[in-house]
């Protein structure tokens, strides 16, 4: 899907190229992605927004190897600033993560290690990296503790992560994150696990240190609010492949894949429309085992026509920075009210 | 005698209507035990008197933020854990005494959960936990199995295709269609949903939300919404009750509240839900830090820490609920009489 990156630009800094994830650790081999294409520019933040199962989490995991290499087949290209990542092997597997892509994740609680203080911790994956003293890297964790602007950074690196609140770990697990001066963040639901209050703190700090140390970042999340508070594109998901990817502006105010808009209806109702019944997507998600042939989002669709339950549809690119998976998409140009239409 | 005025003023509020649940003074406090002993040493005031009614027909929405005693408040209205204090009338009987023993009391309040598959026996197919309630009631077993199958059908479950399943066989969604059909199985007047749609993906959640409002008609049924979504509250609820650390902050109509909330906890609890507009997104927090511990909650009115409206009398008198508006009360100081800030009204609204 070279469509998702605005032409013309320098060279992405990460390139995706047809990557497949197939886990056969089970009784049933699952392919849990199924060809994603997905480009990220430098500097930029690309949210990656899909339903359980959808493969974002199996796609932003595959960037660092994270997959047991036994039960599990990747197929495709990696490139990260010129490095394939798929050939990665031994210490430079290792000095590749947490060194140039660094990742956050949902429960700050089960990522940390709940017997080794939080500065502890920060100090080990600065000198696993960086030949410097533990005095200088205990330095640069409380300097990283004050950027994440944790109140009394002494004292907190002291602190074991179960001594600190959830939105409190989840600034120590940024810090910790930032402490080698990755040039990308992968952000795993990030504030999902959050009380709305916190969530949008970590939000503007998250946005703000994206900002000030140009990171580039793609941040995976079910929550279309949470895309559009951070992120400069979006790539929707479902069932293992990207139908809808563009800048956040063209996803949420034109979407062109029934699923996309589906998912905004069910959104764009609540408050205006209060006590009428919602537009709501019909059936589930289908499982990722047994797939229906054609598109995979057909059995679930207003606009679905013979032709879809039999080919897959191309990709289609609506303009050089929006593209979408669709055989509809003459029928979809009305969004939601289009939606609307077909279903009454 | 701060704490008398708050219940008194609550159970008041909706007299323009028939109160189904009337709930008056309601405290449960947990002990925390440590040392050799276990002796208590500090106490989580979890619910902390809290009064309030539920209008039949209507959906009251309770929102919070974790430790604000929402799911707490839940357990207690179902009588889960026992309370401290307070009563819990229903059709102005009250529950627990021999005109309203809590056998039948349970029969006609029934609750949903948010972990759909914790709260299934999982040795059960689903027909016989649907039936497992009216049977302990008394129904034969036949009839029971019949009202499960028709119930399934209603959630939109297909019984000749699900009621011989168990739950690990069904899908979130599909669980949770299960244990709203066995909360019917009663034929309860009051339905407590706790978080019951929060754990579904947003598709699956819309449309559990229709068939929520669908049955609601159907059965004139009464719901308590608890929910940490402030968007889905919005969509489901008549009025809306929003609690901070055991207490009740603010309590009014889903619409004023949301467009004028009279607590700055509520302004700021609304001002954290995401814009949805890429070019006007959120610039500033609306508060700063973690919501606090409910252990030793700060003096007077539990936000002023946090309040940027906070003067000297916000630390040392707790704030009754006053009236903010028609059918709305707030418990704050700039919305009570003469209450000693400088931003208190001086006439009634």
């Amino acid at each position: 899907m070279t469509e998702i990156s605005p032409s013309g630009q320098a060279k992405p800094i990460l390139d995706i190229d047809n990557l497949s994830v197939t886990f056969t650790g089970g009784s049933k081999t699952v392919r849990a992605v199924d060809g994603v294409d997905l480009k990220l520019n430098r500097g930029e933040v690309v949210a990656l927004l899909g339903e359980s199962g959808s493969g974002k989490s199996v796609t932003l995991r595959s960037i660092l190897r994270l997959h047991d290499e036994k039960k599990t087949r990747l197929t495709g290209r990696i490139d990260v600033g010129g490095v394939d990542v798929m050939k990665l092997e031994g210490p430079a597997l290792y000095a590749f993560r947490g060194k140039t892509v660094s990742m956050i994740f949902q429960e700050p609680m089960l990522a940390m290690d709940p017997v080794y203080t939080v500065g502890q911790q920060i100090v080990e994956a600065i000198c696993k990296h960086e030949p410097v003293s533990k005095a200088e890297a205990r330095r640069r964790a409380f300097a990283l503790f004050e950027r994440v602007r944790i109140p009394s950074p002494d004292r907190r690196l002291d602190a074991y992560p179960h001594e600190m609140s959830g939105g409190m770990r989840q600034r120590a697990m940024i810090a910790l994150a930032l402490a080698c001066h990755p040039q990308i963040l992968l952000a795993d639901e990030p504030t999902t696990a959050l009380d709305a209050t916190v969530q949008v703190q970590i939000l503007l700090l998250l946005r703000e240190l994206q900002r000030e140390l140009g990171l580039s970042m793609i941040f995976v999340t079910h929550d279309i609010s949470v895309g559009v508070e951070v992120a400069d594109r979006i790539a929707v998901m479902y069932a293992g492949r990207i139908v809808e990817a563009g800048s956040v502006r063209d996803v949420i105010r034109t979407p062109r894949h029934p699923y996309t808009i589906g998912l905004l209806s069910t959104r764009t109702a609540h408050g205006g429309l209060s006590g009428k019944r919602l537009l709501s997507i019909p059936g589930s998600p289908p499982d990722v085992s047994n797939l229906p042939p054609g598109c995979t989002f057909a059995p679930r669709c207003a606009f679905v026509q013979d032709q879809c339950r039999v080919t897959a549809p191309p990709l289609v690119a609506l303009k050089p920075s929006h593209s979408v998976r669709c055989h509809r998409t003459d029928a979809t140009v009305g969004g939601l009210a289009a939606l609307a239409a077909v279903t009454q | 005698m701060m704490i008398a005025t708050q219940s008194r003023l609550a159970t008041s509020a909706p007299d323009h209507a028939t109160p189904l649940l009337e709930v008056a003074g309601l405290i449960k406090h947990f002990p925390i035990k440590s040392g050799l002993f276990g002796r208590p040493s500090a106490v989580v005031r979890a619910v902390d008197d809290i009064s309030f009614t539920v209008v039949e027909g209507e959906t009251l929405g309770i929102v919070g933020e974790s430790g604000c005693g929402k799911s707490t408040t839940a357990r207690l209205l179902m009588h889960l854990i026992a309370a401290d204090a307070g009563t819990i009338r229903l059709s102005g009987k009250t529950a627990g005494t021999s005109e309203l023993p809590m056998k039948t009391y349970r029969s006609r309040v029934q609750m949903v959960f948010q972990d759909s598959y914790a709260s299934l026996n999982p040795r059960m197919t689903i027909e016989d936990s649907i039936a497992y309630g009216p049977g302990v009631h008394g129904m034969a077993g036949d009839e029971a199995a019949r009202r499960a199958r028709r119930l399934l059908d209603r959630v939109g479950l297909d019984p000749k295709r699900f009621a011989g399943r168990y739950p690990h066989e069904l899908s979130g969604g599909q669980r949770q269609r299960v244990n709203i059909a066995r909360a019917l199985a009663l034929q309860p007047k009051l339905l407590i949903l706790d978080e019951a749609v929060s754990a579904l993906d947003k598709s699956i959640e819309a449309q559990v939300l229709n068939l929520l409002l669908d049955l609601k008609d159907e059965f004139g049924l009464t719901y308590i919404f608890i929910s940490h979504d402030l968007e889905v509250v919005r969509f489901m609820a008549n009025r809306v009750m929003v609690m901070y650390l055991g207490r009740v902050a603010e309590i009014g109509p889903a619409n004023a509240l949301y467009k004028a909330s009279r607590h700055p906890y509520s302004t700021a609890l609304l001002g954290s839900m995401l814009s949805m507009d890429p070019d006007h997104r959120t610039e500033r927090a609306p508060l700063t830090g973690d919501p606090p511990n409910p252990i030793n909650p700060p003096s007077g009115c539990r936000f002023h820490p946090r309040c940027t409206f906070a003067e000297p009398v916000c630390s040392t008198t707790v704030p009754v609920l006053a009236a903010a508006g028609n059918d709305h009360w707030a418990a704050c100081h700039m919305a009570m009489l003469a209450s000693g800030h400088s931003n208190a009204k001086d006439t009634a609204v």
